[in-house]
């Protein structure tokens, strides 16, 4: 390249200078200090996630609902069940349509202008803020029931893991050989049940990679639940009732003027990070071997 | 073949064996073939499933931006574009303006780059080109540890940890060495503008860091090669021959971390202070765009302060989608082979 040509022919002069000794040590321990910089803030939220939460889990604090505020003791245990629930719900909506679309951009849609656009489309997607997606779920659930609801917060959720499966099952897909393909072809074995039976199956792993992905992406999410799911301080399994959410009560508390939330919002945070990190730790583990290395 | 009229690509699947090629006792087995084969209705309509759930994802941002239009016309037919030059925000005699939102979105997202960039390219320079190799993993690994913490949680540690030590520590120094500067005056309450940019920060770093990693793996390795041949320096090396030839994806990096910063929501609600105001300086509480809708949309009471609160998001939306686009552009100048300024 020319530019570098130019560039480089300054360094011609044999011995490295003085100066040129220093710039190089300076800006390698500008490089370390930079490191040191951002993993000091990771180690304080995780050192202060343990440190504040631990000595509040307790068993009541995972079976029992909210007391009022200002009375010692409750817990959150409608709020971990809310979460799984709401997310439960996301995912009867978004796992099966992110998978089809996965399947569509890699089995047909390859090198199609139509393929082109669902894969811009859904990188678009993954970049709308997520509060932005509650405004949609709120125009689209809660103004047509009349009330905020489990639904409607699933719904929320699901918008958001679609891209995120769509892509992750693109990639896994075509990591599967043509030759797969074309051998089931050869035996006589249909376009459909190759793809389902064959390509899909090969490839399980990696979907399941990029759900989990997803699964850790949204389990936290606060702002798309606000006014979808709501919150709730009892117990709710009806789909079209307000559900509480792990997420939506840590931000409850945490700006509440309790000690006594604050302490159960550290607690929550707790349980929260613990679900995340061991679902995002699964998926390192599963992509670090073989044939799932291209994931990532 | 319906599928490829339908734009299917290459492959088709295994076609019929036409009837009188299995003549006589012509075996059991051709019969299987004949009737394996013979799944195009199947095909087909697995086809139209595919492409629906394809489609829909088409759909979605299609309906994302009918939600946002329609729900948002009524205040859009009321301010126009003076809405957002309008700087109050006045629910109770109904009069909206999103100019201290538009403030406060910029200012804490500009903030966290300045904050972020820096860090962000560091670290990625340090783990691509200067840890030793078996460091490079855990360290990508933990930064990117940084991402998987919820927004929630982040404003949570914010509140009880970061805004007292702005507070007591660094509020008070930066007011006595900086305070001429006009940018930090005024009482240090810890929550403001400057913890939101803080927190920003160190929630875009991995974004950042990440796709700065990933586009300068894609220099070629003969060019930094070359460069040492030269009788550079490991930094000269790095300066010259990598980060210059990956600028265009680092900037797409930045701007993509820019993308994330505009639209994060819960932990810059939680230290931002909720303020509709326009202040100088960065010790003031502030509110963004995100914040407002997240703080008043489920008690917005009026269809013009709901319309007002929508018309805000959609404001939102085509800032961060044309953010995301122009970054995805430049990330993939850079990652596609085709060097930076396309001089191949």
């Amino acid at each position: 390249m020319p530019e570098n040509v130019t560039v480089t022919s300054d360094f011609a002069a044999a011995p490295i200078s003085l100066w040129r000794r220093a710039v190089n040590s300076l800006a390698t321990g500008a490089a370390a200090g930079a490191v040191f910089l951002v993993l000091l803030p990771l180690a304080a939220v995780f050192g202060y996630l343990v440190y504040r939460g631990i000595g509040s889990i307790n068993w009541d604090f995972l079976t029992k609902i909210p007391k009022p505020p200002g009375e010692a003791g409750g817990g959150m245990a409608n709020a971990i069940a809310g979460s799984v629930y709401i997310l439960l719900i996301a995912s009867t909506f978004g796992v099966p349509l992110g998978i089809g679309a996965g399947i569509y951009l890699s089995e047909y849609g390859r090198g199609t202008r139509l393929g082109n656009l669902i894969r811009f489309t859904a990188d678009v997607l993954n970049g709308v803020p997520s509060i932005i997606v509650g405004i949609v779920a709120y125009g689209l659930v809660v103004l047509s029931q009349g009330h905020f609801s489990a639904l409607a917060g699933g719904v929320a959720l699901a918008i958001m893991m679609v891209p995120t499966i769509t892509r992750t099952t693109e990639e896994m897909l075509l990591l599967v050989p043509q030759i797969v393909r074309e051998a089931a072809y050869g035996l006589g074995v249909s376009r459909w049940r190759t793809t389902l039976s064959i390509t899909l199956r090969t490839a399980t792993s990696g979907v399941i990679t990029g759900v989990m992905l997803a699964f850790a992406r949204v389990a936290g999410e606060t702002a798309p639940l606000l006014f979808t799911a709501f919150g709730n301080q009892y117990w709710n399994w009806k789909l079209e009732q307000p559900t509480a959410a792990l997420s939506l009560q840590i931000f409850t508390y945490a700006i509440s003027p309790f000690d006594e939330w604050h302490r159960q919002a550290w607690a929550g945070a707790l349980i929260l990070i613990v679900l995340i990190v061991a679902s995002v730790g699964a998926v390192r583990l599963v992509t670090s071997r073989g044939m799932l290395k291209g994931a990532n | 073949m319906a599928n490829r009229a339908l734009g299917a690509p290459r492959l088709t699947g295994p076609q019929p064996l036409p009837k009188e090629a299995v003549a006589g006792e012509a075996n059991a087995k051709a019969e299987v073939l004949i009737h394996a084969g013979d799944s195009r209705h199947a095909d087909a309509a697995f086809y139209y499933v595919i492409l629906a759930c394809g489609l829909s994802v088409l759909a979605l941002v299609g309906l994302i931006v009918y939600q946002l239009i329609t729900k948002s016309s009524l205040s859009w037919h009321a301010f126009g574009w003076k809405f957002f030059f309008l700087s109050d925000w006045d629910p109770v005699n109904d009069h909206y303006g999103a100019l201290p939102f538009v403030y406060g979105t910029i200012v804490s997202s500009i903030l966290a780059l300045l904050i972020a960039v820096p860090l962000a390219v560091g670290v990625a320079v340090f783990i691509t080109e200067m840890s030793p190799r078996w460091l490079r993993g855990p360290l990508a690994f933990t930064t990117e540890l940084l991402a998987a913490i919820p927004s929630v949680i982040y404003g949570l540690w914010a509140i009880f940890v970061l805004v007292p030590l702005l507070r007591q520590y660094l509020q008070p120094w930066l007011a006595k060495y900086l305070g001429w500067t006009g940018l930090f005056e005024g009482p240090p309450f810890g929550i403001g503008m400057l913890a939101a940019g803080i927190i920003l920060a160190i929630m875009v770093i991995p974004i950042i860091s990440s796709i700065t990693r990933e586009v300068m793996t894609a220099v070629p390795q003969q060019q930094r090669e070359a460069v040492l041949a030269l009788g550079a320096t490991r930094w000269e090396m790095i300066r010259t021959g990598v980060l210059r030839n990956a600028r265009a994806g680092i900037m797409g990096g930045i701007i993509l971390g820019l993308g994330r910063a505009l639209g994060e929501t819960m932990a810059v609600t939680m230290v931002i202070g909720n303020r509709p105001e326009i202040a100088k300086s960065l010790f003031a509480p502030g509110y963004t765009m995100a914040s407002v809708i997240a703080n008043e949309f489920s008690e917005a009471t009026g269809d013009l302060y709901l319309s007002a609160l929508v018309e805000v998001g959609l404001a939102l939306f085509l800032v961060t989608i044309i953010v995301n686009i122009v970054a995805q552009l430049l990330v993939w100048t850079v990652t596609r082979g085709t060097p930076a300024r396309g001089n191949a």
